[in-house]
């Protein structure tokens, strides 16, 4: 009789590889990655006890929001494959890279060397946008709310966090760059400067969408789709590190980084739906284009003040390169320059 | 515009507290192209007034660079553990088998409460006027949704060895059981912002949070439960941040106009009522689930609720609150719901996704010791029939459903306040139909909204009419069992998730795993 | 008067946190359980970080407190140097 009490060489097989609902989606005999446990048939669909007293017209999770139709939401993925450890390690690594620069330009006094007129012109600039940012916030807090299927709602959550957090970067560097009083003269040309009004209403206006995966498309996809090349490829990796603001750029760098990651999360959550019907494919694709054309001409009057007599030429360049990419996810938007 | 040059070498170093206003309220702005009350709808009909948003203090000031560095720290630890825990199959080390159907009930009845959590604060992170509170809510709506992850991750290796795990969002939404936690949460959601805050926030995360977390954690360290006990310590870090929400939310509403003091006496008499009824489930865990006892359920209730909840709400008597109307009767109840629930689930476990068993001598030695004044009276005699039946092959099954409460959902198994061996329940007639309630308090909360809570789905009465029916071939079969296709209906593995512990799959597992490697193949 | 009252996990990040309680807090009690450290106090307790750093030799932010924290009771106040609990009754 052997006396081997070595329990590893026991083979202790499971009974199932992962809960019922992942494995109705990847196959019962496969074992599933932490993504598709933490997000697959998470949200709950049935025998909702009560009506939402704030909304009697819908279940308190209902696909009816919005009018694009899914046989299943969780068709939409997210190629990051974020849950949200994945998503808060990520982004503790980017915060100590931004806690690095800012040590190295604080600690050899680099802003006190810029010239204090191109200081001053880079926050009035920039610090509107925190505002923007801001925007941004709500409305993926909206997504986030009112949306269907955890595949679409979580990463929206997520998105909506990083919103704060570039919005709270912007207020880093702005306090960097200036201080309180510079933030309150950013907030007042939000509120009031004539170049700020067309995006300070089509943000307000999009506040008021009540389909969630309009406001997607609006905000994610077609707004930030031109705004951040805009910004921070043409103006401040540009026009700004040109003029020897490249501290700018670094102060900044988590925002276009941010801006290309998520991108692919935004274009596979547009590709997949606009593919799955012609309808889908007719609704995302007029959001897309009428979204585009208004968040083109709110930032008519910024490309002009950020980029001077290149601006228009710049924003129109920005839209060729968003329609493009509309196309490449087989979105109906532009016309083809041949 | 901007300073002049020598004040900038260094940014002005601005105090936490002004700092954290520029990193959040001094972000929003009042909406002028469209209307605030377009922007932010749901903010008035509740009949909550604000004056002042900036009133609001937020003490933890959390921005989300600081956030990402916490919390990413966090989980970089508990993914290790949680890692390390599969890899060693650390199932082996709880104390006994019967101790995983404690965790089987958290994950279905805990962890979709989660998710829940998550949408609902992410609700009224984007409804509230202030930017304060929404902040704060986003944030709770994120760590909800670790919660809801963390515990699906840590739970998967024992949802690969164990059964009663594998389908929890199927059985939260049909299995009669579960709608207690469904009720109580869809019923805080559906509700208002203000009152979601002061179900969730105040009364839950703040009254009674300890009684669920510390029982369950607690049980899972004394019974070499590493997984449960590490998620549950993480997650609890999140926990402090949202009790401290709950307590400035209900000062701030009390605060900001004293029309709002009746409105919320009215929410904390409904939600800590509710939420008292949904612990229930807890009480039983405690003290009839874990091999290995920490406290009782009465020692936890006079440790977190009475001494506890006694402070808080002697502090919030200067706002004109008083202590929630069923108060007297939830610490009457200490002595007897955790028996009463017990009892329910062990004759009622052909119908539910997890074991039950009867407590073994020391168990009753213990509970005889934690209960003098009615363990021996009201509760044991009835464990002592089910023994003698046990021991003669008739281990008691009741071959129904049983009856729940229109309102919190338990089945009507409490006894009338003061008269133990007296079942509680009360009636209320609406509109020509009869409703049926496990006490004054939630007959209470009927007649305050019966619109609401007429709506309510009763998962009880399905088998009986709402869903497939057998046919009248199926009836007249001489092996027709009734039961298989309802469990089937609800995921429910029939002889594998449900019935006694003794003679499960579970156990018989378990058994060949700790075997001693010598014995395996005799 | 009611007891406020803290609870960490107990382990070695939160040690000196607990150490620095009991020195400047004489009413507080401490109790442990498997894995935790309960902290009661009367009335009111105060967490000072000068006194956290002069335990650990090093800088301590007090917004580190919430990796290991578990739960609280009472009326919290906190800025850069103190994080207070305390019942107004």
């Amino acid at each position: 009789m052997t006396n081997n009490v070595d329990l590893h060489t026991r083979e202790i097989r499971p009974l199932r590889q992962t809960y019922t609902h992942v494995a109705e989606y990847i196959g019962a005999d496969k074992p599933a990655t932490r993504y598709q446990e933490a997000t697959l048939g998470a949200q709950p669909t049935a025998n909702f006890h009560y009506r939402p007293t704030w909304d009697p017209q819908h279940e308190l999770y209902d696909a009816s929001r919005t009018r694009v139709k899914l046989k299943d939401w969780y068709v939409l993925t997210d190629p990051r494959q974020f849950y949200y450890g994945t998503w808060t390690m990520s982004r503790a690594r980017q915060q100590d890279a931004v806690e690095a620069s800012y040590q190295f330009v604080e600690s050899r006094g680099f802003v006190s060397k810029m010239p204090s007129d191109l200081v001053g012109r880079i926050c009035s600039q920039m610090m509107p946008l925190r505002h923007v940012a801001w925007g941004g916030n709500m409305n993926n807090t909206f997504i986030c709310a009112y949306g269907y299927g955890t595949s679409f709602t979580a990463p929206a959550l997520f998105h909506a966090l990083d919103h704060l957090g570039v919005a709270q970067y912007l207020t880093r560097l702005g306090l960097t760059l200036g201080d309180a009083s510079t933030l309150e003269a950013g907030r007042l040309a939000w509120l009031e400067d004539p170049k700020w009004q067309l995006l300070r209403r089509h943000v307000e206006d999009s506040f008021v969408l009540q389909d969630p995966f309009e406001l997607f498309v609006a905000q994610n996809l077609a707004l930030d789709g031109l705004l951040y090349p805009l910004v921070y490829d043409d103006y401040v990796n540009g026009r700004l590190a040109g003029m020897g603001a490249t501290i700018v750029a670094m102060l900044t760098a988590f925002m276009p980084e941010w801006h290309q990651e998520s991108a692919r999360w935004v274009d596979a959550v547009v590709k997949v739906a606009a593919a799955e019907s012609t309808e889908n494919l007719r609704l995302i694709s007029d959001w897309a284009r009428d979204w585009a054309d208004r968040a083109q001409g709110s930032l008519s009057p910024i490309a002009e003040m950020i980029l001077d007599q290149s601006g228009q030429e710049a924003l129109s360049g920005v839209r060729d390169r968003f329609d493009a990419r509309c196309r490449k996810l087989g979105l109906e938007v532009g016309t083809k320059i041949t | 515009m901007h300073a002049p040059v020598n004040s900038r070498e260094m940014s002005k170093r601005l105090s936490l507290k002004e700092r954290y206003v520029a990193m959040t309220r001094g972000l929003a702005w009042n909406t002028t192209y469209q209307p605030m009350e377009k922007v932010f709808p749901f903010d008035r009909y509740e009949g909550i007034r604000i004056h002042d948003w900036d009133l609001w203090e937020d003490p933890f000031r959390l921005t989300m660079d600081t956030y990402w560095k916490c919390q990413g720290e966090k989980d970089k630890k508990l993914y290790a553990v949680i890692d390390a825990f599969a890899q060693n199959n650390g199932h082996l080390g709880i104390s006994d088998g019967r101790y995983v159907n404690a965790i089987k009930l958290f994950i279905q009845g805990v962890t979709p409460v989660e998710y829940g959590a998550h949408r609902g604060f992410a609700h009224v992170g984007r409804q509230f006027v202030g930017a304060g509170p929404r902040v704060a809510c986003q944030m709770q709506a994120v760590d909800e949704l670790r919660h809801f992850q963390t515990e699906t991750h840590a739970m998967s290796h024992y949802n690969r060895h164990f059964h009663g795990m594998h389908a929890p969002g199927q059985w939260f939404d049909n299995v009669w059981y579960l709608s207690v936690p469904k009720s109580f949460f869809e019923d805080a959601f559906t509700s208002g912002p203000f009152e979601f805050l002061t179900a969730i926030s105040f009364s839950f995360e703040y009254v009674l949070t300890n009684l669920l977390f510390v029982p369950f954690m607690s049980g899972a360290a004394y019974n070499g439960d590493m997984a449960t006990v590490t998620f549950g310590f993480s997650a609890q870090s999140d926990e402090s941040r949202h009790m401290t929400l709950g307590i400035e939310c209900i000062k701030f509403m009390l605060e900001q106009d004293p029309g709002n003091v009746p409105i919320v006496q009215r929410w904390i008499d409904k939600w800590f009522w509710r939420g008292y009824r949904l612990l229930t489930l807890v009480a039983m865990m405690q003290d009839y689930m874990l091999p290995r006892k920490v406290i009782s359920w009465k020692e936890a209730w006079e440790m977190y609720a009475e001494a506890n909840g006694g402070a808080l709400f002697k502090d919030l008597a200067r706002y004109g609150i008083r202590e929630p109307r069923g108060w007297k009767d939830a610490c009457e109840g200490k002595e007897h719901i955790s028996h009463q629930a017990w009892a329910l689930f062990y004759q009622y476990t052909h119908a539910a996704a997890f074991h039950t068993w009867l407590p073994e001598s020391a168990e009753m030695e213990w509970l005889m010791q934690k209960y003098p004044s009615t363990f021996v009276e009201y509760y044991r005699p009835r464990l002592e029939q089910w023994r003698a039946q046990n021991a003669q092959g008739r281990r008691f099954y009741n071959m129904t459903l049983p009856m729940q409460c229109r309102v919190c959902q338990m089945p009507m198994i409490f006894s009338e306040p003061g008269a133990p061996a007296t079942i509680c329940m009360r009636e209320s007639v609406h509109s020509g139909t009869t409703y049926h309630f496990c006490s004054d308090h939630c007959q209470s909360i009927f007649a305050a909204e019966p619109q609401k809570f007429v709506q309510a789905r009763l998962l009880v009465r399905q088998p009986q009419g709402d869903k497939r029916e057998p046919t009248k071939a199926d009836g007249e079969r001489p092996d027709f069992d009734p039961w298989q296709p309802l469990l089937a209906e609800w995921e429910v593995e029939s002889g594998a998730d449900n019935l006694d512990f003794e003679g499960s799959v579970d156990q018989r597992n378990r058994a060949a795993w700790t075997m001693p490697v010598s014995e395996v193949g005799t | 008067m009611s007891n406020v009252f803290i609870a960490f996990q107990a382990n070695e990040d939160s040690r000196p946190i607990v150490d620095a309680i009991l020195a400047d807090n004489p009413r507080a009690s401490a109790v442990y359980s498997p894995g935790l450290v309960k902290i009661d106090a009367p009335d009111s307790l105060t967490i000072k970080r000068a006194t956290i750093e002069a335990h650990t030799g090093g800088s301590f932010d007090l917004q580190q407190i919430q990796i290991n924290l578990v739960t609280l009771s009472g009326h919290l106040e906190e800025d850069e140097d103190h994080f207070t609990l305390s019942w107004k009754h």
